[in-house]
């Protein structure tokens, strides 16, 4: 176990986990704002990645590529709202159902152009497409090349962006949407269109997402969203647990659940240094990410049995 | 003052679960009429339709048949989150009328934009920051100091207090209450109750107020109504209500509907 090793691997961790927490905001979006647990992301993560791919291969701009996969992570996340909301679909499972339609998807569009019309993986080489936005590369270089500038840029423009929208009149009513329902509709939101709305924003910030991490790998492929949620999860609950007690500002906890990503990726290059094995990696994640889901249930748990003790004594 | 519709109801009908073994004719043929600045009570036993007729005229399901009026205006197509525009509600459960994750001044921010176009401008402004504090501050429960606070962190009578507050914040056509303050314990009752009565007078609002406490049914408002098995089986206007006490009030409740009324969740106090 050699050290300096270790502190080679970090700005990598740094980068992929600012990639992954553009990714956790869309999932604090749905998971924390709206109230509901959206699966789709699995799914339009590796959307976003096809899509990237696909038109930087083709020769267009990086930029551009970026902002179509958002624009389609939006349409992938309007389908999961309208199987939810015009179908009455449980939300989990219109979810599951959008992320599975998304697979032949995903193939599909990676497909593009091929005599198959149908790929799994899509190579980015960045020697090839030389103007694209992040690359882990240069992941480990002091100049205005390293991805992590970029990267951080993104983010607070994002938070920045996400801060102004949710502080609007109608973003006030989609945090009400997720709040209470009853009295959402009580002051006249339509709470069916909003949950639609900000299953949208979410999944296009999560193919946003995707379609820089794409780049930054070098590759799109059409499993590199599996368990996406997890990890959003994840970030979104390492950020409560440290910084939610310190920040109750609505775009310091955005900020605080894009740290929780760079903490994930920071202990999973940790651990995997200390020598745990890759193909454990998803195990050790649902495991932890299990644990703190359980916290709050273990608390209150916790709290009626010392409130029991408390009648017996007195 | 010439009298205007604010309400009408023309027999209305409403069957949950048809056909099935839990069928139940929830209402049964109601008409109901309320004209500006009136303010009734609804009493009745458990089941007879008091919270179904609110919900029936807030739209939170759709009538077999019959006509739903407010203001003028037909209503029985509209979805709930429509017909909000008129109405200003307040639930019996404290939690449901406000967000609790929400802070004070972003709950009446929401209400003072009831039924209005919510666009990309701030969700608040300073103007109204300072109105918020003035109508908190009458509330005399002080609120005024905490509008930044979370509203989950509210008793059930603050938040209750806060939900009137904001149901009448941008004037609703009319009011109402289901139930408001049944599950507060009596002294905070009896204050909502009282803000209750001062909001309906000062803004001249037109109100429909279900109750258990017939005490309070009689003593509020202008006119009293009685439901029993989905229908209007008593109305009572100002005159008849001055003379009527409970006692009476039971005895023909066992006149109109041929029942006894031991029914433990009436309050006869």
């Amino acid at each position: 176990m050699n050290i300096s090793q270790l502190f080679n691997q970090l700005p990598g961790a740094v980068a992929q986990g600012l990639i992954w927490g553009i990714m956790a905001i869309g999932v604090y979006i749905t998971f924390r704002i709206l109230d509901i647990a959206d699966l789709t992301v699995d799914g339009s993560f590796a959307t976003g990645g096809a899509v990237a791919a696909i038109l930087i291969t083709n020769g267009h701009n990086p930029w551009l590529a970026v902002f179509v996969a958002f624009l389609v992570g939006l349409a992938a996340g309007a389908v999961t709202g309208l199987l939810h909301t015009c179908m009455g679909i449980p939300a989990i499972l219109s979810g599951i159902l959008t992320q599975l339609a998304l697979y032949s998807v995903n193939l599909r569009i990676q497909g593009i152009g091929t005599d198959l019309g149908s790929r799994a993986n899509v190579p980015l080489s960045v020697n090839k497409y030389k103007d694209m936005l992040v690359s882990l590369r240069n992941v480990g270089s002091f100049s205005l090349n390293n991805p992590i500038w970029l990267l951080l840029l993104i983010t607070v423009l994002l938070i920045a962006l996400m801060y102004w929208f949710f502080g609007t009149e109608y973003g006030c009513g989609l945090r009400a949407v997720g709040a209470n329902r009853q009295m959402a509709r009580a002051q006249g939101i339509n709470t069916s269109a909003g949950t639609v709305v900000g299953l949208m924003i979410s999944n296009g910030l999560v193919a946003f997402s995707g379609a820089l991490m794409a780049q930054y790998q070098g590759f799109s492929d059409v499993s590199m969203g599996r368990g996406a949620i997890v990890i959003g999860l994840a970030a979104v609950i390492i950020g409560e647990v440290i910084f939610f007690k310190l920040f109750r500002n609505f775009g310091l906890r955005l900020l605080a659940v894009s740290i929780g990503a760079i903490l994930y990726y920071l202990v999973i290059q940790v651990v995997l240094w200390l020598g745990l094995n890759t193909d454990d990696l998803k195990l050790l994640t649902a495991l932890v990410v299990a644990l703190f889901l359980a916290m709050p249930y273990w608390k209150s748990r916790l709290s009626i049995r010392k409130l029991k003790g408390g009648v017996r004594h007195g | 003052m010439a009298e205007t519709e604010m309400l009408m109801l023309q027999d209305v009908h409403k069957t949950f679960n048809p056909g099935t073994a839990t069928e139940k004719k929830a209402l049964n043929g109601v008409s109901l009429t309320l004209n500006s600045g009136d303010f009734v009570t609804v009493i009745g036993g458990n089941g007879a339709g008091k919270s179904t007729m609110l919900n029936a005229i807030a739209g939170t399901f759709h009538l077999d048949c019959g006509i739903l009026r407010i203001a003028g205006r037909e209503v029985a197509h509209l979805p709930e989150y429509k017909r909000a525009a008129f109405l200003g509600r307040v639930f019996q459960d404290p939690n449901s009328g406000t967000a609790a994750s929400m802070n004070i001044e972003e709950n009446l921010a929401l209400a003072s934009r009831r039924g209005l176009p919510r666009g990309l401008r701030w969700g608040i402004t300073a103007d109204e920051r300072a109105r918020y504090r003035e109508k908190l501050a009458a509330l005399d429960l002080g609120l005024e100091t905490r509008l930044s606070s979370k509203v989950g962190l509210l008793s059930g009578g603050q938040r209750q207090a806060l939900t009137l507050l904001m149901a009448t914040l941008k004037e609703p056509e009319l009011l109402l209450l289901d139930e408001h303050t049944a599950a507060l314990d009596p002294k905070t009752a009896e204050k909502v109750l009282s803000l209750t009565r001062r909001l309906i007078r000062e803004n001249h609002l037109t109100a429909l107020m279900v109750t258990h406490n017939m005490k309070d049914a009689l003593a509020l408002g202008n006119r009293t109504i009685m439901m029993h098995e989905g229908r209007i089986i008593l109305d009572l206007n100002a005159e008849q209500k001055q003379h009527m006490t409970v006692e009476d009030l039971l005895a023909q409740f066992e006149k109109v509907s041929g029942l006894e009324l031991a029914n433990d969740r009436m309050l006869l106090v």
